[in-house]
C-alpha cells in the first residue's frame, strides 16, 4: 500500500538526510576515504552526521587534522576530546613538519600558515593513499564556492580546475578516481551559516569555548579586531602587538575558527547557542568578511588558493 | 511595504520547509538581477558583500548598484562576462529555506540547464516583456518538462520598459499558453503561473510596488512560498536503494554481533515497522523489524529521509540492491530506452562500453540504437545521424550487463534517472531519463 506523505521533511531534517546520504555514498564508492576534522563548528556538525549515518557501526574512515601549529589551544583540546569520546581514530599532520622537511618555506616567521596547509594535506594524502577527503566547506561561504560540486575532483597535484569538474545531477554522485587523483566530498555544501548554528542548537552539540562570548586581549589592526598575546601549547606567545597599538580587553567571540594569525573575532555578548543563532540572524557582515583576513586580499583570492590545492 | 521587514530580527524556526528551484533565462532577460533582487530584498546580502559590488559597479562606470554582480562567480567567467556553469544560491524567509540552481540560458549550455533542473521542483522561466516568447523560451520550457519539474512560473520581466502595460502582459501570456499547449506542458498535473515584474525596480518580486495595480495575483516570492515541496504532492511506491551495509561484529557489545543494518535514503514513498518488503534483484522477502536514524529508533521513514532498516529475516543484501514493498516491486531489467542529454565534449561512441550509475547500482552498458534526436528549439524529433555531441538530446536504447530496478522517469524522478560514466576518464558524460524498460 502506498500512502501520501502529508508533511515533507523540515529544512534541517532534509539537510541532515542529504548529508548522511553523501557520507554513505563516500563510504560505498571510495576505497580509502578520510574525514577532515579541525574541531571547528562545521566539522563538528559532520561528526554528528557521521554518527547518524554509521552508528552503531564505527565510522568507515579515520579523522584527520592538518594542524598549522597556530591553532587555539581550546580548539585542539576539544578536537582530541571529541575524537576520544567517539572512539574513532584521529590522525594529526602538522605544517611544522612540512617546514622541517623543507616542503613548506615561509617568507617570514610570522607569515600566515593557512595557505600552507595545502602542502601538508597533499603530503598526508600521499602518505596514507587517501582517495577521498570529506570536508566541511559550504557553498554560501564564498563566491568561488557557489559552483563547487558536492564531489569535487582534484588532479594528481591536488589542483581544482573549475573547467574540469564533473556535472552533478539528481543525487547520483560520481566519486570515481584513478590512483593518485582525489575526490573532495562536501556533505554540508547546501548549508548556510544559519543552518549550521540551528543544527548545533537542535542537536545540542558541544563546541570549543572560544565560539562563545569571552574577554580577550585585542588591538585594532587594518580596521578589524585582532587577537593578541595568544599562548600556544608549546608556551610560545604569538600575535604580539605592534608598536603604537593599544591592547584592550574586549568581549568577543569567534564566528569561525582557524589559524590564529588570520582569524579575527567579532564583538559579541552571545554566550549561549540561542543568542548566537539570534546574532547570526541579525548580523550585517558575512562570516568570512568579518573574520578571515586572508580572503580580503583580492576579490578572487579563494579561487586562486583552491586552484593551488587548498581545501 | 515589505512583507519580510521584520524577518531579520526573528529567531528562525528549526522546522522551516525547503524548496529547490531553478532560474532559466539569459543575462539579457535580467535573470541575475532577479536573483540579486531576491537575495537583496530578503536581506540575505550583507553589508560587506554589498560594499564590494558597489565598488565594482562604480569601477564599471554604472550609476546604480548592479545586483547581477551578486551572482557573478569565478574569475574566468568574470573576465569573459558570462556564466558558464551551475551556481547554487541560498536564501531564507523565516518560514522557508530556498536553494536556487542558477544556470545560464544559451543554447550551448543545455547540459547546465539539465543539471540545474535535475534537483529543482520549480522553474522560473524569464521572458523579456519587450521581446515576448522567443526560441530560448521554448527551449527552457521543453527542458523543464523533460526533466520533470512540476511547477513552472513564467516571469514576464522588464515590465518597466513596456510602460507596465497589462495588454502586453496578457498578449505574452496568451502566446506562451498557446505554445505550452503544443508541447503538452500541462500534462500530468504540471502547473503554469504568470507574474509580471521588474527585477530592476523590484516590482512584484518581494514587494508589490505601485506600478501594476491591475495585477492582483501573487508576487514572485508569494508564489515561491506557496509552491509545494518535492514529493508532497503525489503517492509514490516505496523505493530504498541500499548504500551501505552495517555489520559491527567486532563491537564490544554482544547485542550487536548479529546486527545487520541496511543503510540508505528513502527515494520515494514511505515505510513503517512491520511492513512486508522484498529485496531486489534477489526477490527474497522479509519484514521491517526496526528503523533507525543513528541509534534512535523510528516508527516510520518518509521520502528523502536517510535511515537504517533492520529486517526480521537474515537475507543477503548488499550495496546496489533495492528494498521495496512486496506488492509493488519493479522488475529487474537488462534493457532500457531513455532520453539522454550528452554532457561531454567527447562525443558518444556507439562502439564503446559505458558505465551506468542508477541509484546506488552500477552496470556496464552498451548503446543499442539511437532512435531519434530532439531539436531543443522546436521540440521536433530529428532522424538520428551518427553520434551524440555535447548538449544533444536523444532517445537511446541501452543493453545492460547487470539488471537494474527501474521506474519510468515520468513516474519517479529518483528511480527513473541515471548518469553515464566514461570508464577511461571517470567523467560523468551523460544524463538519462528512462522512458521504458524492455
Amino acid at each position: 500500500m502506498t500512502t501520501l506523505n502529508q508533511q515533507p521533511l523540515s529544512h534541517l531534517d532534509w539537510l541532515e538526510a542529504e548529508a548522511i546520504h553523501i557520507l554513505r555514498e563516500v563510504a560505498g564508492q571510495c576505497a580509502n576515504p578520510v574525514l577532515l576534522f579541525s574541531g571547528g563548528k562545521d566539522s563538528l556538525c559532520i561528526l554528528r552526521l557521521a554518527e547518524k549515518a554509521f552508528r552503531p557501526g564505527r565510522f568507515p574512515f579515520p579523522l584527520m587534522h592538518i594542524d598549522t601549529g597556530h591553532n587555539y589551544q581550546e580548539v585542539i583540546n576539544f578536537r582530541d576530546q571529541r575524537a576520544a569520546e567517539l572512539g574513532e581514530r584521529l590522525i594529526v599532520r602538522s605544517v611544522e613538519d612540512s617546514i622541517k622537511r623543507g616542503s613548506v618555506v615561509l617568507k617570514s616567521a610570522d607569515e600566515s600558515r593557512n595557505k600552507h596547509q595545502s602542502v601538508t594535506l597533499l603530503e598526508a594524502i600521499e602518505e596514507f593513499g587517501f582517495d577521498c577527503c570529506i570536508g566541511g566547506a559550504r557553498r554560501d561561504e564564498e563566491k568561488a564556492r557557489a559552483k563547487e560540486r558536492i564531489m569535487s575532483f582534484r588532479d594528481e597535484f591536488g589542483q581544482w580546475d573549475p573547467k574540469n569538474q564533473r556535472p552533478e545531477l539528481w543525487n547520483l554522485y560520481n566519486a570515481r578516481s584513478h590512483k593518485g587523483e582525489n575526490i573532495r566530498a562536501f556533505p554540508i555544501s547546501n548549508w548556510t551559516e544559519m543552518d549550521v548554528w540551528q543544527y548545533i542548537e537542535r542537536e545540542q552539540l558541544g563546541l570549543p569555548s572560544i565560539y562563545f562570548a569571552h574577554n580577550r586581549d585585542v588591538v585594532l589592526r587594518n580596521g578589524a579586531i585582532f587577537p593578541v598575546n595568544v599562548p600556544l601549547a608549546n608556551g610560545e606567545i604569538i600575535n604580539q602587538p605592534k608598536a603604537g597599538e593599544t591592547v584592550e580587553s574586549q568581549l568577543v567571540r569567534f564566528r569561525t575558527v582557524g589559524d590564529i594569525t588570520c582569524t579575527a573575532p567579532v564583538p559579541s555578548d552571545a554566550d549561549t547557542l540561542s543568542k548566537i543563532v539570534l546574532e547570526t540572524a541579525t548580523t550585517t557582515i558575512t562570516e568570512r568578511g568579518a573574520t578571515r583576513l586572508d580572503d580580503q586580499t583580492s576579490d578572487a583570492s579563494m579561487e586562486q588558493r583552491k586552484k593551488e590545492g587548498y581545501f | 511595504m515589505s512583507q519580510i521587514e521584520n524577518l531579520a530580527v526573528q529567531t528562525p524556526a528549526h522546522n522551516d520547509s525547503l524548496l529547490r528551484f531553478m532560474t532559466c533565462g539569459s543575462v539579457d532577460d535580467g535573470k541575475s538581477t532577479l536573483i540579486g533582487r531576491l537575495l537583496y530584498d530578503t536581506k540575505t546580502i550583507l553589508a560587506d558583500t554589498l560594499t564590494q559590488i558597489e565598488r565594482t559597479s562604480k569601477k564599471r562606470g554604472l550609476e546604480a548598484v548592479d545586483l547581477s554582480l551578486l551572482t557573478d562567480g569565478l574569475q574566468a567567467e568574470r573576465e569573459q562576462g558570462i556564466t558558464i556553469d551551475v551556481a547554487y544560491r541560498y536564501f531564507s524567509t523565516g518560514t522557508r529555506k530556498y536553494i536556487i540552481a542558477d544556470a545560464p540560458g544559451h543554447e550551448q549550455y543545455t547540459r547546465n540547464m539539465v543539471t540545474a533542473a535535475s534537483t529543482a521542483n520549480l522553474a522560473i522561466i524569464l521572458i523579456d516583456a519587450r521581446k515576448g516568447v522567443l526560441t530560448q523560451t521554448r527551449r527552457h520550457s521543453y527542458l523543464a518538462q523533460l526533466v520533470g519539474i512540476p511547477h513552472i512560473v513564467v516571469a514576464i520581466n522588464k515590465m518597466d520598459l513596456v510602460d507596465y502595460s497589462q495588454a502586453e502582459f496578457e498578449r505574452i501570456r496568451a502566446s506562451y499558453l498557446e505554445f505550452a499547449e503544443q508541447i503538452n506542458l500541462q500534462r500530468s498535473g504540471r502547473d503554469i503561473t504568470f507574474v509580471p515584474m521588474s527585477a530592476l525596480n523590484g516590482d512584484m518580486i518581494v514587494d508589490r510596488g505601485d506600478s501594476m495595480p491591475w495585477y492582483q495575483g501573487p508576487t514572485m516570492l508569494e508564489l515561491l512560498e506557496a509552491a509545494p515541496a518535492a514529493h508532497s504532492e503525489r503517492a509514490e511506491p516505496f523505493r530504498f536503494p541500499v548504500q551501505f551495509v552495517c555489520r559491527p561484529q567486532a563491537s564490544d557489545n554482544p547485542e550487536l554481533h548479529d546486527f545487520r543494518g541496511f543503510m540508505g535514503r528513502v527515494e520515494s514513498g514511505d515505510i513503517q515497522v512491520g511492513d512486508e518488503v522484498t529485496a531486489l534483484p534477489s526477490g527474497l522477502s522479509s519484514r521491517v523489524k526496526a528503523i533507525q536514524l543513528g541509534e534512535a529508533k523510528l516508527e516510520q521513514a518518509i521520502t528523502e529521509q536517510s535511515v537504517t532498516l533492520l529486517l526480521a529475516d537474515e537475507i543477503d543484501i548488499s550495496r546496489g540492491d533495492m528494498i521495496v514493498r512486496k506488492n509493488e516491486a519493479p522488475s529487474p531489467v537488462k534493457q532500457i530506452n531513455a532520453m539522454v542529454c550528452w554532457l561531454s565534449e567527447t562525443a558518444l561512441s556507439p562502439a564503446r562500453t559505458y558505465i551506468i550509475r542508477h541509484t546506488t547500482r552500477e552496470t556496464k552498458a552498451k548503446v543499442g540504437e539511437i532512435a531519434y534526436k530532439i531539436d531543443v528549439n522546436t521540440t521536433e524529433q530529428l532522424a538520428a545521424e551518427g553520434s551524440l555531441g555535447m548538449n544533444d538530446i536523444a532517445s537511446i536504447s541501452f543493453k545492460l550487463a547487470q539488471p537494474l530496478m527501474v521506474d519510468r522517469y515520468e513516474n519517479n524522478r529518483a528511480t527513473g534517472a541515471f548518469i553515464i560514466i566514461d570508464e577511461a576518464s571517470n567523467n560523468t558524460v551523460g544524463a538519462g531519463m528512462i522512458q521504458a524498460a524492455v
